[in-house]
């Protein structure tokens, strides 16, 4: 059968479907902009800076640096050692506590989460300074403990990695227990009903069931945690009192105190690199979507 | 044939939120192998009750016994009991041969055993040959069957079921009424069924507990519930009916004034209803008989519904009260002669061995 004859407002209603589109994707303008002209272009830009070396020609010498010297090496492999340890404790104090979360009544549950979320919406300085406040030699928590003769000698909590990763942990924690609360929620209390009339004890359950399905949400958070520590940069310089220097401190560093762009510039581009390289892996060990449809 | 499966004493359980009663002392046998529905409108406590059968819940006090056994005190996981929910509750981290083989798992059960009565499983639920799929590339009535391998892949005595056909469509549904009643004819489990939907209940059951408000209302097998409800709760909430205010004074029944006659004694006076339900009454013959009780009224609505006409009659004083009554009159030949046209005046007639007063 010839359509030809019947395709009545065939033209008109093409038209239509193509504004619908067009206007659809008006939408997505405002951020297309914002990232062209505070990310792509400056970051496109700190690539091209990389590659300038000290006489202003082409070069490799901010990379060639970075392999060679052992500073740079050291910076390294503190920014990765603070970033996984800063992400394995969160994991360790975040997990139960999202999970006692998830199986509170909502109305309980919107507490805690106000309980989580005040730090958040508390200015990052404010917060990092009142640790130093608590932990440094003369402060509060050591104060206490002398006063109560639990000790005599006052302890060194910051300016160093200890303190350092206090803060770190403290500021990094809501960004791990949202995206796994969040999860957990979503899973069906149904499941851990079924695994237990099934014949798992409540252990088992946890393991075979529970934990599984919160990986998803578990690997989120601790994703967003791990890739934010990588450059982070307030709280290290002040807990870690200039004795813990991470990528971000020393990225800062070259440019102000040695006006040196290119070799801030290779340092950024990096990190930025090891950052893709990470969240690849990640996307390839678990497909989020994957796991968490039902 | 061994025996595999249990009875399950049910005594006094009870459990109250606050000042609400869930469960008001319910006390219930239930005969080893039969199914057995817990029937009962939204938040009548049935749910409640399969949850204290499951462990899940713990009443107030009561006792539940499989067998001998009390497992009152028991957790869920050492009760051996298989279950099925509503949502199917399938793990999504697992294949369909993971999901039905996962209680095997527990138990310790050898890879080649497992792999033999999760085939097994799968066959007598009609799945044979998914056992590789994911749980997501399934249909709604496909995961309600993983669900029911699951349940029974361990062969437990018991079995218990939370409303799982409510997330089906209506044909599927009604198939898979058919299909589990079948099953349980061939597995023998004892199985609680938990359902808001009467026609269900009707078509499932050994026998059907009606719960309302946390109470047992009626025990009894589906012919007892509908043709005999024990009042006028169970005459509206089991089938279609109307209920007409009937007066009783020394063994007489009266509908305003005029006098009805019923099948059953009439030994108390006072205020009742008599259960009138639409597939029973029928357009009065032009002669009258004496084993008919009749009602006089208008045709307000007349309406076409395929397999019936249903007719909407409003009745003519029937104790001062406007009373709507509906007829349904089965669709047997369109060669069915004339249906009275709207406005007319009808006489419509019930069987006096019909007719049912409740209180």
């Amino acid at each position: 059968m010839s359509l030809t004859t019947n395709n009545i407002n065939q033209n008109e209603l093409r038209k239509l479907a193509a504004r619908e589109g067009y206007t659809f994707f008006g939408l997505t303008v405002p951020y297309l902009i914002m990232v062209t002209a505070l990310i792509a272009i400056p970051v496109g830009w700190l690539f091209y800076l990389s590659f300038i070396g000290r006489d202003g020609t082409f070069s490799f010498e901010n990379y060639e640096r970075m392999w060679k010297s052992k500073a740079y090496i050291k910076i390294f492999i503190t920014t990765f050692k603070i970033s996984i340890l800063t992400t394995i404790i969160c994991a360790a104090i975040g997990y139960p506590l999202a999970y006692f979360m998830s199986q509170l009544s909502r109305r309980w549950a919107n507490i805690c989460m106000i309980g989580v979320l005040i730090p958040f919406w508390t200015s990052l300085l404010v917060r990092t300074y009142a640790w130093l406040v608590l932990l440094q030699k003369k402060g509060l928590l050591n104060n206490i403990a002398i006063d109560m003769g639990l000790i005599s000698e006052p302890i060194k909590f910051v300016h160093n990695t200890t303190g350092t990763l206090i803060g770190m942990v403290h500021i990094m924690l809501p960004f791990l227990i949202l995206p796994l609360y969040a999860n957990m929620r979503a899973i069906d209390k149904d499941c851990m009903k079924a695994a237990s009339s099934l014949g798992a004890a409540p252990s088992r359950a946890f393991w075979t069931v529970f934990l599984p399905l919160s990986l998803p949400g578990l690997l989120a958070g601790l994703l967003i945690v791990f890739v934010l520590c990588l450059g982070f940069y307030v709280t290290p310089a002040i807990l870690g009192g200039g004795k813990v220097i991470m990528a971000a401190m020393k990225i800062s560093s070259n440019i102000e105190l040695y006006f040196s762009w290119g070799a801030a510039s290779a340092l950024g581009v990096v990190l930025l690199v090891v950052t893709g390289i990470i969240l690849f892996i990640a996307s390839k060990l678990v497909s989020i979507d994957q796991l968490g449809s039902r | 044939m061994e025996n595999s499966s249990l009875n399950i004493s049910i005594k006094n359980v009870t459990k109250k939120y606050d000042e609400f009663y869930a469960l008001k002392d319910i006390s219930l046998d239930i005969t080893s192998g039969e199914f057995m529905t817990l029937l009962g409108p939204s938040g009548s406590g049935k749910t409640t009750l399969l949850m204290v059968l499951a462990g899940f819940t713990n009443p107030d006090y009561g006792s539940v016994k499989f067998g001998e056994e009390e497992v009152i005190l028991k957790p869920p996981h050492l009760r051996g009991i298989g279950m099925v929910f509503q949502n199917y509750a399938l793990f999504p981290h697992m294949t369909v041969e993971q999901n039905v083989g996962y209680p095997q798992k527990l138990r310790g059960v050898s890879k080649a055993e497992t792999s033999r009565t999760v085939d097994e499983a799968l066959e007598t639920v009609k799945l044979g040959g998914l056992g590789h799929r994911r749980v997501d590339e399934l249909s709604g009535g496909q995961r309600q069957r993983v669900a029911l391998a699951r349940a029974i892949v361990f062969k437990p005595k018991i079995l218990l079921m939370d409303e799982p056909l409510s997330a089906l469509d209506k044909k599927l549904r009604e198939e898979m009424q058919i299909e589990l009643r079948q099953l349980h004819d061939t597995l023998n489990m004892t199985t609680v069924y938990v359902t808001h939907d009467q026609k269900e209940a009707l078509t499932m059951s050994d026998r059907i507990t009606v719960i309302n408000g946390g109470e047992l209302m009626q025990l009894g097998t589906p012919n007892e519930i509908y043709e005999h409800p024990e009042n006028g709760f169970i005459a509206d909430f089991i089938g279609e009916s109307t209920l007409l205010p009937v007066q009783v004074k020394n063994s007489k029944a009266t509908i305003g004034k005029t006098e009805i006659k019923v099948a059953q004694p009439l030994d108390k006076d006072g205020n009742f209803s008599l259960v009138v339900r639409p597939e029973k009454v029928f357009l009065a013959p032009s002669k009258k008989k004496k084993d008919e009780n009749y009602f006089n009224g208008r045709l307000l609505d007349s309406i076409f519904q395929g397999e019936s006409q249903l007719l909407v009659i409003d009745l003519e004083s029937a104790g001062g009260e406007a009373q709507e009554l509906r007829v349904r009159i089965p669709n047997q030949s369109v060669t069915d002669k004339a249906l009275p046209a709207i406005g007319e005046k009808v006489t419509i007639a019930l069987k006096v061995a019909d007719s049912y007063v409740v209180s």
